[in-house]
């Protein structure tokens, strides 16, 4: 069973059909007993980083997520990517979970904010599994970016700065755009994220 | 770099999805979220579906239509049409749309605009822009094209992007159904006067209308019906000759 957090950010629901479209039992969650009953855990979330921390620790949530992405398949979509890191400085400082480390920034570029559409992945030497997406169209819609070292980076996209598009720390995931509205490409990918933490 | 963004639209009337928007001759073509799906499959970058429903219960639908297409479709789509309240795009967002279009309504009342950039975001606020040529300016037109405001259309767009729009959704009532190609002229104008995405509507008779356009303007996006629904053309066959032309189109 999968289990998605919901925390009170976006709706979730493309996220669950997308995973049951691949086959897969999927449960929209907020219980921390539900959770750890869970194969894998998936944090979506849509709005803005510190907004997102409040959500999750009015729940009581961030010391369980902590401990769950310890031995458990993690994967952060969108906002719930950039959750992973350290820190984020959307509308003040907020702490994220410290899962991979890095903080969020608002993108630099000269082109137009939110980038917003189809951009290209550009796949990291290293990551074979991902190699198959090169080039590959997948749909962003963000402001902030994270920004952490090399060695976490599965992904890029070039939007006038290179933006980390997936992320990865052993069995914890990053995916800065929509997968669940990515197409074929953004259910393949998914596929990928289950095979290699099976 | 961003894709430019083919867009089929689906105008859907009591649930069906029918041809022809000037409420005459209206024909059924299908059933909505099938046909989004079929779309979807077949590598359109987005959905767009137009409510014209008249009825209380047709706009109900619509919402039920809205939750199945988000069951099986895994591109972003909007919806538009009839959009007058925050309850609306807030009933529509949560039955799964990406983004909502709002067109007389946010003319009559802008502060709808900021209100729903505000609590739902800009990139899920799109308006939409009916404009038609007057003179050596064009003018929104309201209720479907038919009710001219008087209201500069370039100044419209700027003030709906000031107000929080995220989009706008570009119709010109000139072309609309005249299968010449895009309306060249006022896309440009407006696509200069916004730094939001803006999507080109009416006037699709083939697919080398959709390089013309993209090669011609900045525009983010192109929006076709007929074409798509009458199987002249899939969308494949639109990518392709975007392709020959240089345009950066999405490989589904």
């Amino acid at each position: 069973m999968i289990a998605i957090v919901d925390y009170g950010m976006g709706n979730v629901a493309s996220v669950k059909n997308a995973f049951q479209n691949l086959g897969y039992e999927v449960t929209i969650t907020d219980s921390v007993a539900e959770l750890e009953k869970a194969s894998h855990i998936i944090l979506p979330g849509v709005g803005s980083f510190k907004a997102a921390v409040q959500e999750i620790e009015d729940r009581q949530l961030k010391e369980p997520l902590r401990q769950l992405a310890k031995d458990k398949p993690f994967l952060g979509i969108c906002l719930g990517m950039q959750l992973l890191f350290d820190r984020g400085y959307e509308n003040g400082i907020a702490e994220g979970l410290g899962l991979i480390p890095g903080e969020v920034n608002r993108i630099e570029t000269k082109y137009i904010l939110p980038h917003i559409g189809w951009n290209q992945l550009q796949i990291k030497m290293g990551h074979d599994p991902f190699t198959p997406f090169q080039d590959k169209h997948v749909y962003f819609v963000h402001s902030y970016q994270a920004r952490t070292e090399q060695d976490y980076l599965v992904a890029t996209t070039d939007y006038g700065t290179t933006i980390p598009a997936i992320v990865r720390s052993g069995h914890v995931f990053g995916i800065q755009f929509h997968p669940e509205k990515s197409g074929e490409v953004g259910v393949g990918l998914l596929k990928v994220f289950m095979e290699e933490t099976k | 770099m961003i894709a430019k963004r083919i867009i089929p639209c689906l105008d859907v009337k009591e649930g069906k999805v029918v041809k022809g928007t000037n409420f005459v001759g209206l024909r059924e073509l299908g059933d909505p979220v099938e046909m989004a799906s079929n779309y979807s499959k077949a590598g359109a970058d987005e959905i767009i579906f137009l409510d014209i429903s008249a009825t209380n219960e047709g706009r109900q639908t619509m919402v039920d239509i809205v939750r199945q297409t988000a069951e099986n479709v895994f591109v972003p789509f909007t919806v538009g049409g009839g959009v007058r309240s925050i309850e609306d795009v807030n009933r529509l967002l949560k039955a799964g749309a990406d983004k909502v279009g709002m067109n007389s309504a946010a003319v009559q009342n802008p502060s709808l605009i900021t209100e729903s950039s505000e609590r739902f975001g800009a990139q899920c606020t799109v308006v939409a822009v009916d404009a038609k040529s007057v003179g050596d300016s064009w003018h929104v037109m309201t209720h479907g094209g038919s009710k001219d405001t008087g209201i500069d259309a370039i100044e419209w767009v700027k003030e709906a992007e000031a107000k929080g729009a995220g989009e706008i959704l570009l119709t010109s009532v000139d072309t609309d159904g005249v299968k010449n190609g895009f309306d060249l002229d006022l896309t440009e104008a407006v696509v200069e006067a916004v730094r939001i995405p803006v999507i080109a509507s009416g006037g699709v008779g083939k697919p080398e209308h959709f390089p013309e356009v993209f090669n011609q303007t900045n525009v983010s996006a192109g929006l076709a019906a007929s074409i798509f629904h009458e199987n002249t053309f899939t969308v494949k066959e639109v990518k392709n000759v975007c392709k020959q032309q240089g345009v950066n189109v999405r490989e589904a």
